[in-house]
């Protein structure tokens, strides 16, 4: 019986392990491409500042939409300056941590994952901490701006539950669009090729999410609340402190749900990870 | 001349090989494709015959941008990685030996490259819009006809700038810089995110008049028969005054690479 204990004990202690020794080895893998940015520090800033130009052209257009209207879906400019901003800073959070994962398809092909399976390091820490492009700050930095002037210049009845909404929608927006990161990486093990399908996911998801839901068809706000749970992201949460109504009538606790959602979409994740890894087969060249 | 035809079916052969990645940026084009139709739905809604359009011009321009995206190369992916990479490694002085013009040589291929972009990336989406939503297609076989004419001239303009863009690496070496620029402007000036009657003021003058207004703004007004008579042959005009202007700078900056630079050995 205490050895059975102890046994159950050591799984859980070797799973955990492995989690930490992940994490460690993405830290250091991150540690030396940052050494490598830091060696062109001009080259850095110029692409830094291009991925901020880059991502604030979205926002630039939606401003160029409202010298034209005063609502868009029923919302004014600040109201959907804090979906943005969300949904922004949210996608950015992912795309900086796990945004080198559309590699893997490459990997594949030319056999160089190889290399990756025979380091005693888990695989997915060294896939999505390959060429870690700190640049990626760019796409953080707008959104928290767009995010920062939309809580400014928006007249919110704060309570300590909208505060609170305020982090836990950023982060667990971050979990849930990181989790798509890693099945579409995952999907590449199959069709190696296709890594443009996950780009549909990723940047149009956050594409949509910058609009409020009621701009789109009812079918379409279904498949991203019940299929690809984006809605989760930045929708519920952001209509929450905004006070706003939500799409297809959900009740009004939906909104405290993203960190329940973000848990069980890594949960898929994880297991699409494990499926797609291990029918791997090497191209052996 | 032969020789040009051969190398551009090549350019059209080599990215018709990737049928898996085809279907997956179809796929995309598509979703994207949506997704703006909406918001374009929920603007027009607010202000109908907006910029001149009414709702179905507004969303068949959305759909032509989908369809156009790969085509015009608006956001690059053509063949300027690939020369940049040959001039970084010096490979570029093979090239120049070689019996064969450097600019024709890589038009040709980007020519064979669009013909299958807007074949293999421009047609489905396209058919998937108007099956979706209320589009405005044109009628007379001439109106489809003028449109292609048009998009092949926004085809030699963006190859004039990204051959322009690609020259960069004699003196920059690693050109990644001014191709990100080159490509925020082509996405943003080309009409992609938004047309470029909808900019206002001074932006919107100075917009529709730069180059890139050939790539999508130019093709899409044609396509929903904004010209007709001697306005057409103004917007043809238009793209092959800045075809023109831009491929002489480039011949221009490649006689003074090819002159003054040094190539990297290695």
């Amino acid at each position: 019986m205490e050895g059975a204990v102890a046994a159950e004990s050591g799984i859980v202690f070797a799973e955990r392990s492995r989690v930490v020794e992940g994490v460690r080895a993405y830290g250091l893998i991150v540690a030396m491409w940052l050494r490598s940015t830091m060696a062109y520090r001009a080259s850095f800033v110029m692409t830094a500042v291009g991925n901020f130009v880059a991502t604030g052209f979205d926002f630039v257009t939606i401003m160029l939409m409202f010298t034209h209207v005063d609502v868009l879906g029923g919302f004014t400019l600040p109201e959907i300056a804090l979906l943005y901003g969300a949904s922004a800073t949210a996608f950015g959070l992912a795309d900086l941590v796990l945004g080198s994962m559309d590699r893997l398809g490459r990997r594949v092909r030319d056999g160089t994952l190889d290399t990756l399976l025979v380091r005693p390091v888990p695989v997915l820490a060294q896939v999505a901490a390959d060429r870690f492009a700190l640049r990626r700050l760019g796409r953080i930095t707008q959104g928290l701006l767009v995010l920062g002037y939309a809580l400014l210049v928006l007249d919110i009845e704060w309570t300590p539950l909208k505060v609170a909404m305020l982090p836990m929608m950023v982060l667990s927006g971050a979990a849930v669009f990181g989790a798509v990161f890693v099945v579409g990486a995952a999907f590449q093990f199959f069709a190696q090729d296709a890594s443009e399908v996950q780009n549909a996911f990723t940047y149009g998801g956050t594409t949509l999410l910058q609009y409020p839901p009621s701009v789109f068809a009812k079918d379409l706000v279904r498949g991203v609340t019940f299929v690809v749970p984006l809605a989760f992201v930045s929708w519920l949460p952001a209509l929450y402190v905004l006070g706003r109504d939500y799409p297809l009538d959900l009740p009004r606790w939906v909104a405290f749900l993203p960190p329940l959602v973000a848990v069980g979409c890594w949960v898929l994740a994880g297991l699409a990870w494990r499926v797609g890894l291990r029918s791997y087969r090497s191209t052996g060249s | 001349m032969r020789l040009y035809a051969v190398v551009a079916a090549g350019g059209f052969r080599r990215h018709a090989t990737y049928r898996v990645a085809t279907l997956a940026g179809v796929f995309t084009n598509t979703v994207f494709g949506f997704i703006m139709a909406y918001t374009y739905i929920a603007l027009w809604d607010e202000r109908p015959h907006l910029g001149g359009y009414d709702m179905s011009q507004a969303l068949t321009y959305v759909w032509l941008g989908q369809a156009l995206l790969m085509t015009c190369a608006m956001m690059g992916g053509g063949f300027e990685d690939e020369l940049m990479e040959r001039i970084r490694t010096g490979d570029i002085a093979v090239d120049l030996y070689r019996p064969a013009d450097l600019q024709l040589w890589w038009m040709a291929g980007d020519l064979g490259r669009a013909a299958f972009h807007l074949l293999g990336r421009g047609i489905v989406p396209m058919v998937l819009g108007a099956m979706a939503f209320d589009l405005a297609l044109p009628g007379s076989p001439w109106t489809w006809l003028a449109f292609l004419v048009s998009v092949a001239l926004g085809v030699v303009v963006s190859f004039a700038v990204r051959f322009l863009v690609a020259l960069s690496a004699f003196w920059l070496m690693d050109g990644a810089g001014a191709m990100q620029i080159a490509w925020l402007a082509g996405l943003f000036f080309s009409g992609m995110l938004l047309p470029l009657n909808l900019f206002p003021g001074v932006l919107g003058d100075v917009a529709r008049a730069l180059p890139w207004s050939s790539l999508l703004q130019v093709p899409a007004d044609v396509f929903l028969g904004t010209y007709a008579g001697w306005d057409l042959a103004g917007a043809y005009a238009f793209q092959a005054g800045w075809a023109v202007v831009l491929l002489l700078a480039g011949r221009l900056l490649q006689s003074v690479a090819t002159r003054r630079v040094v190539v990297q050995g290695g």
